[in-house]
């Protein structure tokens, strides 16, 4: 089978290229659309190949544009609605959470708005507070959302596809820290959102690292790094995390009795909490040989000044570091 | 309308108490309408009592005394067209053809109901007569009918959607978000402002500085139309207007109705002087303007009608309420599976 080079970025450019011209019902609705700047790489010149009626840029208004993906969603359509910062779709939080997601479970399962929110963490370079936000766990939160987030070139584009063609509704986070990532992908295989789950990305036996989206790359890094001082690592990625299904992540700490997961948002009621309550629950007294420990950022608002923004997000060395302790060891 | 945006005569009761003019009109299609708005009407006093008695278990918002609004649009409304209603919609959901007894069901959480007992009187879906949900977050659906509008001119059939709103919820921000996005995407939409004067107890004059909400449709360049929300035909032409210039794809359209509600914000009780400039005066003055006495008038003034077909057209939807809310009441709950199993509608995988 012949294979194409992508990134993470022209993965989902290819993705949406992929549905736009085999749905007729596929649209795509938000701000910077037009603008070759707002999306890196991911949606260059959609407007120019499928129309503006189909790739449509709208008026500064995040609330009212989801509102309708919502409403055409309900009327047939598989809009995309896109949001370039998760930050600026919290004036939509309502089309999310009390519409799109209550919407099957309300009317009895008779009706799904089957729309994709895109949205984008988009941080560094100093953008600060409202710039930066990772707020993916409040969405894991809601039930009657699916939330999905690659880490890899190929769930860019395949989890994208399958996003769009699954009949409930899903937030897709991308992460603009990602859109170097290279790869060769094969054709197109659509699959089914509902089997798509956490997945063992790196085998090894000593410790479990747990991430999603950037932070699985983070974990991957580590994991290498951790190889070279003797510790095996083995490393799940989540890729759905809501409805999340933990049962990978169970039987990878049964074979290790070590977990770190790792997770770019806030700590208190985050997904990396959430991972270490799922395996605890699930795990029998005694497989466990250390305490779960989990990595995210500090309990603050995103800074500016770059060094307190180095110092803000973990590194593939704040990792193995932390995995060394699990191990008892100094790496 | 004018500069000042003021109402004029339309908010007062003591006006527009007149027989509503039905000459040269379809005698047959008015008398329809009549027993629309009675059968609606009869309904929603079945369920003031349901509801007094404990016999219902959630809120129930009454429209009583607004019926000529639901009725007046729907008649323009077909099946494909696609409509959202509020808190307040049973009007709405009848209106478009919905059952009598599969609304009650609902509002008694039965499986048989609109929404299969998941949604009670709040959350009412009737895809298949046109009505795609009716929510209670205040202005929730009214971005929602702008989808729907946009996806009927991708898909091409002169369908529309249609917004059901309070005064209320004029005061939200993502109403003039979806005003201006209709009207930037020519979204066949059509806005139904039901202004009854009322946000819950207060009066629109301690919420917003002029009495018409039309003037946010003229400030998004929307067409509009002001009228008398107790007088069917005169809601039903503005409406035709609106609609027809949606359905040619000119674009979205603003039809507010002026109305009030007989009854309190939620339930059976009529809030008199609970909230504020919520009067019995007014109460009572506006029942003086009611919506059905003034048509039946109307027909009766052209030989149309008399009081013994009205007995009769009466006693017949007496009869029908009343047979629905029995079967409803002998109707099966959902089962204990639908807790979880209406989460998500793709299978597979954890849920």
């Amino acid at each position: 089978m012949s294979s194409t080079r992508y990134n993470y970025g022209t993965a989902m450019l290819a993705a949406f290229e992929y549905l736009l011209e085999k749905y007729p019902e596929v649209f795509v609705i938000g701000q910077g659309l037009w603008s070759p700047w707002y999306v890196g790489n991911s949606m260059t010149d959609l407007d120019k190949k499928f129309g503006a009626h189909r790739v449509i840029d709208t008026p500064v208004s995040e609330s009212a544009c989801t509102g309708a993906a919502v409403g055409a969603a309900l009327a047939g359509m598989k809009p995309i609605v896109v949001h370039p910062r998760m930050d600026f779709m919290l004036y939509a939080m309502d089309a999310v959470v009390n519409q799109a997601a209550k919407w099957s479970h309300m009317v009895g399962g008779q009706a799904s708005p089957g729309l994709t929110i895109r949205s984008i963490i988009n941080r560094g370079g100093e953008q600060g507070a409202q710039h930066s936000q990772a707020l993916h766990a409040w969405f894991a939160h809601v039930p009657g959302l699916r939330v999905v987030m690659p880490a890899t070139v190929a769930d860019a584009r395949d989890l994208l596809i399958a996003s769009v063609l699954c009949p409930d509704p899903v937030m897709f986070i991308d992460d603009r820290w990602l859109y170097d990532l290279e790869d060769d992908l094969p054709p197109v295989v659509e699959r089914s959102l509902a089997l798509e789950g956490p997945r063992c990305v790196r085998q090894g036996h000593d410790v479990t690292l747990v991430g999603s989206s950037y932070s699985t790359r983070l974990a991957i890094e580590a994991a290498d790094l951790l190889e070279q001082q003797g510790v095996s690592a083995e490393v799940i990625d989540l890729r759905v995390i809501n409805p999340l299904d933990p049962a990978a992540i169970v039987t990878s700490v049964e074979k290790t009795g070590r977990l770190l997961v790792v997770d770019g948002s806030w700590s208190p009621c985050g997904i990396a909490g959430e991972v270490i309550a799922s395996v605890v629950e699930r795990v029998a007294p005694g497989v466990l040989k250390k305490s779960p420990a989990r990595i995210t950022l500090p309990f603050a608002p995103a800074p500016t000044a770059r060094v307190l923004e180095q110092a803000y997000y973990p590194t593939a060395a704040t990792v193995v570091s932390q995995a060394g302790k699990l191990m008892d060891k100094v790496c | 309308m004018n500069n000042n945006w003021s109402l004029g005569h339309l908010p007062d009761p003591a006006q527009n108490q007149q027989a509503i003019d039905v000459t040269e009109l379809d005698a047959a299609f008015i008398l329809t309408q009549l027993k629309m708005m009675l059968r609606i009407r009869h309904a929603e006093r079945c369920l003031a009592g349901g509801r007094r008695d404990g016999l219902i278990g959630g809120p129930v918002h009454l429209g009583v005394g607004q019926e000529a609004v639901a009725v007046g649009v729907a008649a323009e409304l077909r099946k494909t067209d696609r409509v959202f209603g509020t808190h307040r919609s049973h009007a709405h959901v009848l209106s478009m053809g919905s059952s009598l007894h599969r609304l009650f069901a609902e509002i008694l959480g039965r499986d048989t109901g609109l929404s299969r007992g998941m949604g009670g009187s709040m959350h009412l879906w009737d895809q298949p007569n046109g009505f795609y949900g009716s929510v209670p977050i205040v202005s929730g659906t009214v971005p929602l009918a702008v989808g729907v509008a946009l996806a009927a001119k991708m898909q091409g059939g002169g369908d529309v959607g249609v917004a059901y709103l309070g005064d209320g919820a004029m005061e939200e921000g993502v109403v003039h978000e979806s005003l201006n996005l209709a009207r930037m995407l020519k979204a066949p939409a059509i806005f139904v402002c039901e202004n009854n004067l009322f946000a819950s107890h207060m009066h629109i004059s301690l919420r917003q500085p002029k009495e018409s909400t039309a003037r946010f449709a003229a400030a998004n360049d929307i067409p509009y139309e002001i009228v008398d929300g107790n007088d069917v035909v005169k809601v039903r032409t503005a409406a035709a207007r609106l609609i027809s210039q949606a359905r040619a794809g000119q674009g979205p359209g603003f039809l507010e109705a002026v109305t009030y509600r007989w009854y309190g914000h939620v339930d059976w009780r009529e809030d008199i002087d609970v909230g504020v400039k919520r009067s019995a005066v007014d109460v009572g003055a506006w029942r003086k303007r009611d919506p059905i006495a003034r048509l039946v008038a109307g027909l009766q003034a052209q030989g149309l009608f008399d009081e013994q077909r009205l007995a009769v057209m009466e006693a017949e939807i007496a009869v029908e309420v009343a047979e629905a809310w029995k079967q409803a009441q002998a109707d099966a709950y959902p089962p204990l599976s639908a807790l979880t199993s209406r989460v998500f509608v793709s299978a597979g995988g954890v849920q």
